[in-house]
C-alpha cells in the first residue's frame, strides 16, 4: 500500500518536473532566435537602409524599394480581401447560419485557412503569372489577399456569433430591416473583434514569402509599377540571405528584424483592441 | 423622419399606411442586395478552393498525362532527362512532419500543463503571450536562425556526439543542415499552435470535475491524465492535427536548412527534401514544360495530403463530438 503510495508521488513528481522542462524549452527556442536576431540585425540597421535601394552584390545599399513595395503589397491585398472576407463571414454568421452553402463554405474556409502559402502562390503562378507572361505586383497582392480571406472570414463570423441575439431582436422588434440590424447593430457590437481579426490577417501576409516567390518576385530597382515584378521584403531576405556576400546578408537581417518587429506589432495592437474593446462592453 | 411626415398627414389609427410601400419596397431591395452581396462572398470563398484545384490540375495535366502513377513510384528527378518521380519530397515532407509531431506534442502537452495546472497566476498571462510569440516570427526567420545559427552548432557540437554514439539512422557528415535539422526547427514552429489549443481546452474542464478528483485523493498528474484529457480530447487531437497541417506545409525555414537533396538517404542527418521546399527551390528555375508541370503537380499533391489531413481532423472532431454528446 504505502509502496503504491510512493510509486504514485514520484511519478506525478516526474510528470511535473518534464512539464516544467516542456516549458523551458519552449522558452530556450524563443530566447535563442530573438537573441540572434537583435545581436545580428541591430549592427546591420544604419539610416541607409530606409535611404537607398537594394544594391548589387558588394555594393552598400539599403531596403528601401523593398520596404516600400512589401507595404504596397500588404496594402492592397488588404484592401482587396477585407471586404470579401468580412462579408462572407457575416454571411455565415447572420444569413445562412445553417444552410447547406454556409456548411459548405465554412468548412472550405478551415481548410484554406491552414492550406500551405506555397500552393496559394502557385495557384496565383497558374492563374495569373503564366497567362500574362511576367511576375507582377498585383498577382503578389492577390496571392497574399486569398491568404487573408480565410482567416477574416473565421474571425468575423466568431466575433458576429458573440454578440447577443438579443441585441439583434431589438433591433428588429422596432422595424430595422436585416441589413440595419447587421450594419448598425451587430457590426457595432463586435466591431474591436473584427478589427482584432484583421490586424492578426495583416500580422500573417506580412510575413509571408513563399506565394511572393511565384508572382510578385523581385525587383532590384525602385517600381510602384503594380504591372511588373516588385521588390518585396520576404524575397529580398530570402535572396540576400541564400547569397555568399556578407553586405547582402547583413541586410537580410536586417530585413528579418523589420519584418519580425511590424509582425510583433500587429499582434500587439491586436491584443490592445481586444481589450479595449471588452473593457467598453 | 418619414414616419412624422406620414403621421402628420395620415389620419392617426391608420398605422398600416405609416410606413409607405416605396419605402418598404425600398428596404426588402436592400435586404435582398446585402443578402445575395454576402452571399457571393461567400460563395467566393468556395470559388477560391475549386478554382486553386482546377488551376493546379490544369498546369499538372503534362506531367500527370506523362508520368501518370510512375509519378509517386519513381524517385528519379533528373530536370535534364525530363524524368520526374515524386517519391523523395513526399517521403520527406511526411517524415519531417512525422518527427515534428513526435517532439512537438509531448513538448506541447507539457506545456500546456505546466500553464494550467502548476505556473504561479501571475506568471500565466505573461509565458502564454511567450509560447504564442513563437508563432507570430515569420518562418523566414526561423530559416535564417536555423542556417546561419543553428545548423553549424549542430554541425560542430551534436552531430560528432551523434555519429560515435547513434546508430545509422544519425549517421552523417557533420554539415548541419539536413531531415533532422528541418524536422526540429519544424517542431519548435508548431509548438505554440498545438499547446495554445491544449492550454485553451484544458481551461475549459469544468473545476469541479478536477476537484472531485483532487478530493478522492488523486494526484495532479492523474487528475492530468485521467480527468482532464479525457475530456478535452476533441480539441486536442483537433490541436495536433492543425499543427499537422502547418507542419506539412511550411516553406521557407525547411527550404533554408533541408539542403535540397533528390536522394532518398538512410540516414536523418544527410540532407533531403519536402515538396514545399522543393517547389521553393526550384520553379523560378525550372525551365520546361515538363519540368514546371511536375512541380506544379508536386503542388497538387501537397495540397491534397493538407486536404485529406484536416478532413479527417473534422470529421474525427465531429465523431468525438457526437460521442461525447451521446455520453452526458
Amino acid at each position: 500500500m504505502n509502496l503504491k503510495y510512493l510509486r504514485r508521488k514520484i511519478a506525478n513528481g516526474m510528470a511535473l518536473v518534464l512539464s516544467l522542462l516542456a516549458m523551458g524549452f519552449g522558452l530556450f527556442w524563443l530566447g535563442w532566435i530573438l537573441y540572434t536576431l537583435f545581436s545580428r540585425a541591430l549592427p546591420a540597421i544604419h539610416s541607409t537602409v530606409f535611404t537607398q535601394m537594394t544594391p548589387p552584390p558588394g555594393a552598400q545599399g539599403g531596403l528601401l524599394n523593398a520596404i516600400v513595395g512589401s507595404l504596397m503589397l500588404t496594402t492592397i491585398a488588404t484592401l482587396i480581401g477585407t471586404p470579401i472576407g468580412i462579408l462572407a463571414g457575416t454571411y455565415l454568421s447572420e444569413i445562412g447560419e445553417s444552410n447547406g452553402l454556409s456548411k459548405v463554405v465554412r468548412f472550405i474556409n478551415s481548410i484554406l485557412l491552414s492550406a500551405p502559402s506555397v500552393v496559394i502562390g502557385f495557384f496565383v503562378y497558374a492563374l495569373f503569372v503564366a497567362r500574362v507572361g511576367h511576375f507582377s505586383g498585383w498577382a503578389g497582392a492577390f496571392a497574399l489577399s486569398v491568404i487573408l480571406i480565410p482567416v477574416v472570414v473565421n474571425s468575423t463570423e466568431t466575433m458576429l456569433k458573440l454578440v447577443p441575439t438579443s441585441l439583434r431582436e431589438a433591433a428588429a422588434a422596432l422595424g430595422a430591416p436585416q441589413w440595419k440590424v447587421i450594419i448598425f447593430v451587430a457590426y457595432r457590437a463586435a466591431r474591436s473583434g473584427i478589427l482584432t481579426g484583421i490586424l492578426l490577417a495583416v500580422a500573417r501576409i506580412s510575413g509571408e514569402t513563399a506565394p511572393l516567390l511565384f508572382t510578385a518576385l523581385n525587383n532590384q530597382f525602385w517600381s510602384s509599377d503594380l504591372s511588373k515584378p516588385m521588390a518585396n521584403l520576404p524575397v529580398v531576405i530570402f535572396q540576400f540571405a541564400m547569397s555568399p556576400y556578407e553586405d547582402w546578408q547583413s541586410l537580410a537581417w536586417a530585413g528579418a528584424f523589420l519584418i519580425t518587429m511590424s509582425v510583433l506589432m500587429f499582434n500587439i495592437l491586436a491584443r490592445l483592441f481586444l481589450r479595449g474593446g471588452n473593457a467598453r462592453n | 423622419m418619414r414616419i412624422s411626415e406620414g403621421m402628420a398627414t395620415k389620419p392617426v389609427g391608420d398605422f398600416s399606411r405609416v410606413i409607405s410601400d416605396v419605402t418598404l419596397k425600398r428596404q426588402y431591395v436592400l435586404d435582398l442586395l446585402f443578402r445575395t452581396v454576402t452571399g457571393l462572398a461567400a460563395v467566393f470563398v468556395l470559388l477560391l478552393l475549386v478554382a486553386i484545384i482546377a488551376a493546379l490540375g490544369m498546369g499538372a495535366w503534362p506531367a500527370i498525362h506523362q508520368f501518370g502513377l510512375h509519378f509517386f513510384s519513381s524517385s528519379d528527378w533528373n530536370p535534364v532527362s525530363e524524368q520526374f518521380g515524386a517519391v523523395v519530397p513526399i517521403v520527406g515532407t511526411l517524415i519531417t512532419s512525422g518527427i515534428a509531431l513526435l517532439i512537438a506534442v509531448p513538448v506541447s502537452f507539457g506545456i500546456a500543463l505546466f500553464l494550467t495546472e502548476l505556473s504561479p497566476g501571475f506568471l500565466k498571462g505573461p509565458l502564454g503571450t511567450a509560447i504564442e510569440l513563437l508563432a507570430a516570427i515569420p518562418s523566414i526567420i526561423y530559416g535564417m536562425w536555423g542556417l546561419f545559427v543553428f545548423a553549424p552548432f549542430f554541425a560542430k557540437y551534436v552531430q560528432p556526439w551523434m555519429n560515435e554514439n547513434m546508430g545509422p539512422t544519425f549517421h552523417g557528415p557533420p554539415m548541419g543542415i539536413g531531415i533532422l535539422t528541418a524536422s526540429l526547427i519544424l517542431a519548435i514552429m508548431i509548438i505554440p499552435f498545438i499547446a495554445s489549443v491544449m492550454r485553451d481546452v484544458f481551461e475549459v474542464v469544468p473545476p469541479m470535475l478536477k476537484e472531485s478528483a483532487y478530493g478522492l485523493g488523486a494526484t495532479t498528474w492523474e487528475v492530468v491524465w485521467n480527468i482532464v484529457l479525457p475530456q478535452t480530447k476533441t480539441g486536442v487531437v483537433g490541436g495536433i492535427m492543425l499543427g499537422l497541417g502547418r507542419a506539412l506545409g511550411e516553406t521557407m525555414a525547411v527550404t533554408f536548412v533541408i539542403g535540397n537533396s533528390h536522394n532518398l538517404s538512410r540516414s536523418l542527418t544527410m540532407p533531403g527534401n519536402t515538396i514545399s521546399s522543393s517547389l521553393a527551390n526550384e520553379f523560378t528555375e525550372a525551365v520546361g514544360e515538363l519540368y514546371t508541370s511536375s512541380l506544379v503537380e508536386l503542388g497538387l499533391v501537397l495540397f491534397l495530403i493538407t486536404f485529406v489531413v484536416l478532413a479527417i481532423a473534422k470529421l474525427l472532431l465531429f465523431r468525438l463530438k457526437k460521442q461525447e454528446g451521446a455520453q452526458t
